[in-house]
């Protein structure tokens, strides 16, 4: 069967599953909705959480990043596992023993009015509108790529799934898909994975490939890499460019952020106890750690293949003298969709790969990236040796190659000739990555609207039966809304996404933890620091990444990615300062934070009851 | 004798109350102890101190010793911190369970189910 054929086969097969599974678990309550009736079991939750969490970044585009990053892109490792390592020891176990349904709940109860619940109501609004548009735009690229269907139809195809059983099964539905979907989408990603790792290594575990001697070198795969990389004048794989202290403050942020993302701490809510709510952190943790240590090591078989297949190989095959080998048929098929470029700039017909970027943007362009003069088969826009030539002007310096950073995922089955099968599989992959988290965030938007808004907000006599209503009505509204922003996607999506993280950082989590740990915070305290937190870490980015901003007036070299972490710093602050100038909660506040401190159960050895 | 009992009800409130108090300054060590070596495994290895361990590499392995705590000895850290967490939070939550129903005992209360919750 045909690459194309295994792709139908398995998308159409894994579709057919969730749908399936969305049918089989329709939500007939409000509490089924929000939170699959408290009813799911921690393994299970682990899964879903798993799914939630790793979006079609993470699957796509992450081995990637860290493949042309090497060291420093250790921060979306660490930043990313690190987050759940805080989600369980302050935030999970206390948010579920408080119960109810969302985290503006927890947030307008403890601070003890509307006003708090707004702040939080629209951070959580716009914190996962700006990821949802990302997922669904990946959900097109995936469908494009591989079924050669238009970016537009394969976005209003994903819609259609996420409309299914994100409206019908609500929080339930999309629990149990989304265990499917991590399956999918964990095997999707450890196939190539192994391959990839006994190729280049021979040892079949990728995590221990990755510290192993490469074939035939008799020296390591990382030493191997560092010394290629110091051959061509890139920095060495190992030790990156960036600053420590931005490194530092990036991996924070994207902690701090990842604990604060509101669809991940929902699904805590979802177990039936506390005791539920800790071993579900630790199972979803396991199983995001079984992606995010291959991830490092894809990366580097990535790296080590791309460098050995292309440097100084001859484009034409004519051209190959009797001791070359020319270049790969995956370049050019990959070139053929605009993911690959070389400008041949010294004329000698071979691929010359070195630091800083081949060529110039064009005007308009906000990041360098290849126009082609023709359309793959029109052979006018075709150079002496065949490789397609480029609107981009080239650059002074003696790079010839662009690779787009996505494709390392993508292109790895081919990369290292995989059977057509496991190409499919990654692709199934993909969709079910985008698909499970764009899920969740929709989720999201939907209760903060009809729960956080109309019911406990500007509607509190809605009946139960009104409440489903418009949270099915909300969540296919959302589905319709992410799905414009897929097809007409915003310029600054991309950008906005890695904020979402640092807009978290700064607004919910030192809101949830201080108030957990400081019986002393008032509402006055941390609808200020929120205010703060975000207002400044929204000025911070806007001014260096939107205004054209100097880089060089970056405060102590920290990136706008990595700005959350002094958000975070600065909400935290205005909420002690404020919080000790205004007086002290009421007393059925400071019993609330009691209660949720300590197991309600007298009797029973297992924590606490179902809340 | 209802003066005899309400002084038995308070006393007995009164050391739920401590029980709870050491049971949340326990978690809160608890929680100190991990977020120790949760800092330390990647912001310390891993990023502060990377390059002078990077001149180590990880006996049996090529991997450059602060390298690998950023990019895989830090993630398998955090999975065993949570492990840690979660049979230690449930070793408290069983401490004071036992401890509410030795205080409901002595004080010939009702076996502790009285504070049971819906």
């Amino acid at each position: 069967m045909s690459v194309q054929g295994w792709t139908f086969t398995l998308v159409g097969a894994t579709f057919a599953l969730y749908v399936l599974i969305a049918l089989r678990s329709r939500a007939l309550s409000t509490t089924e909705f929000y939170v699959a009736g408290a009813h799911v079991p921690p393994l299970a939750n682990g899964m879903a959480t798993a799914a939630d969490w790793m979006s079609a970044a993470s699957f796509l585009s992450m081995a990637g990043l860290i493949s042309f990053s090497g060291y420093d892109g250790s921060v979306y490792l660490l930043g990313w596992t690190g987050g759940y390592v805080l989600l369980a020891l302050l935030l999970a176990p206390y948010l579920r023993r408080f119960g109810k349904y969302t985290v503006p709940d927890f947030i307008g109860d403890r601070y003890y009015g509307r006003s708090a619940r707004l702040v939080a109501v629209v951070a959580a609004l716009f914190v996962s509108f700006t990821y949802v548009a990302g997922q669904m735009r990946g959900v097109g690229v995936v469908f494009s790529r591989f079924l050669e269907v238009p970016v537009d139809t394969g976005v209003v195809i994903g819609m259609a799934i996420v409309f299914l059983y994100a409206v019908l099964g609500g929080m339930k539905g999309i629990t149990y898909t989304q265990v499917a979907q991590y399956c999918v989408l964990i095997t999707a990603f450890l196939v190539p994975a192994i391959f990839l790792s006994i190729l280049v290594t021979g040892n079949a575990i990728p995590q221990l490939g990755f510290g192993a001697d490469a074939v035939d070198s008799g020296r390591s795969l990382l030493a191997k890499l560092d010394g290629l990389h110091e051959e061509l004048g890139f920095a060495p794989y190992t030790s990156g460019t960036k600053s420590t202290l931005d490194v530092f403050c990036i991996t924070m942020a994207l902690m701090v952020g990842t604990a604060g993302l509101p669809h991940v701490i929902v699904r805590f809510y979802t177990v039936p106890r506390v005791r539920d709510a800790r071993v579900s952190a630790f199972w979803a943790l396991l199983f995001i750690a079984i992606l995010y240590t291959a991830a490092p090591a894809v990366a580097a078989f990535s790296r080590t293949n791309l460098i050995e297949s292309v440097e100084g190989a001859p484009y034409a095959a004519a051209d190959a003298g009797e001791l070359e080998t020319p270049l790969p048929d995956w370049f050019r098929n990959w070139e053929d969709t605009d993911l690959i470029a070389w400008v041949d700039k010294n004329g000698d017909g071979r691929v010359q790969y070195r630091p800083g970027a081949a060529f110039a943007a064009l005007p308009g362009q906000t990041k360098v990236k290849p126009v082609f003069r023709a359309a793959p088969d029109d052979p006018a826009g075709r150079g002496s040796r065949g490789e397609r030539l480029l609107e981009n002007a080239p650059t002074g310096n003696e790079n010839e190659l662009y690779v787009d950073r996505d494709i390392m995922v993508l292109a790895a089955p081919e990369i290292a000739a995989l059977p057509a099968w496991v190409i499919a599989l990654v692709a199934a992959g993909g969709l079910a990555a985008a698909l499970s988290t764009a899920a969740g965030l929709l989720l999201v938007v939907s209760s903060a609207v009809s729960h956080d808004l109309l019911k406990r907000g500007f509607a509190r006599d809605l009946p139960e039966k009104g409440e489903l209503l418009a949270a099915r009505a909300s969540a296919a509204v959302a589905v319709v809304v992410a799905g414009y922003l897929g097809i007409h996607p915003p310029g600054f999506v991309a950008e906005v996404v890695a904020f979402a993280f640092g807009l978290a950082a700064s607004s919910f989590f030192p809101a949830i933890v201080l108030g957990i740990f400081w019986k002393r915070t008032t509402r006055a305290g941390a609808v200020a620091g929120m205010i703060a937190g975000l207002a400044f870490t929204v000025a911070y980015i806007i001014h260096f990444k939107f205004l054209g901003g100097d880089p060089a007036n970056l405060w102590f070299g920290i990136s706008p990615e990595g700005i959350g972490t002094l958000g975070m710093v600065v909400n935290a602050s205005i909420t002690i300062a404020v919080s000790l100038l205004t007086p002290p909660p009421p007393p059925e506040v400071v019993a609330l934070v009691e209660s949720v401190r300590t197991p309600r159960d007298t009797s029973s050895w297992s924590g606490d009851a179902a809340g | 004798m209802t003066d005899r009992r309400e002084a038995e009800a308070a006393l007995r409130e009164e050391r739920v109350r401590a029980a709870n108090e050491r049971y949340w300054r326990r978690s809160l060590r608890l929680v100190a102890v991990l977020l120790t070596v949760w800092f330390a495994v990647s912001f310390g290895c891993g990023i502060l101190l990377r390059e002078p361990l990077d001149a180590y590499t990880l006996p049996g392995t090529g991997f450059p010793l602060g390298f690998w705590f950023a990019q895989q000895g830090a993630i398998v850290t955090f999975v065993v911190l949570v492990a840690i967490y979660v049979l230690a939070a449930a070793r408290l939550d069983a401490d004071l369970a036992e401890e509410r129903n030795r205080i409901a005992f002595d004080l010939g209360g009702d076996g502790g189910d009285g504070e049971r919750s819906a």
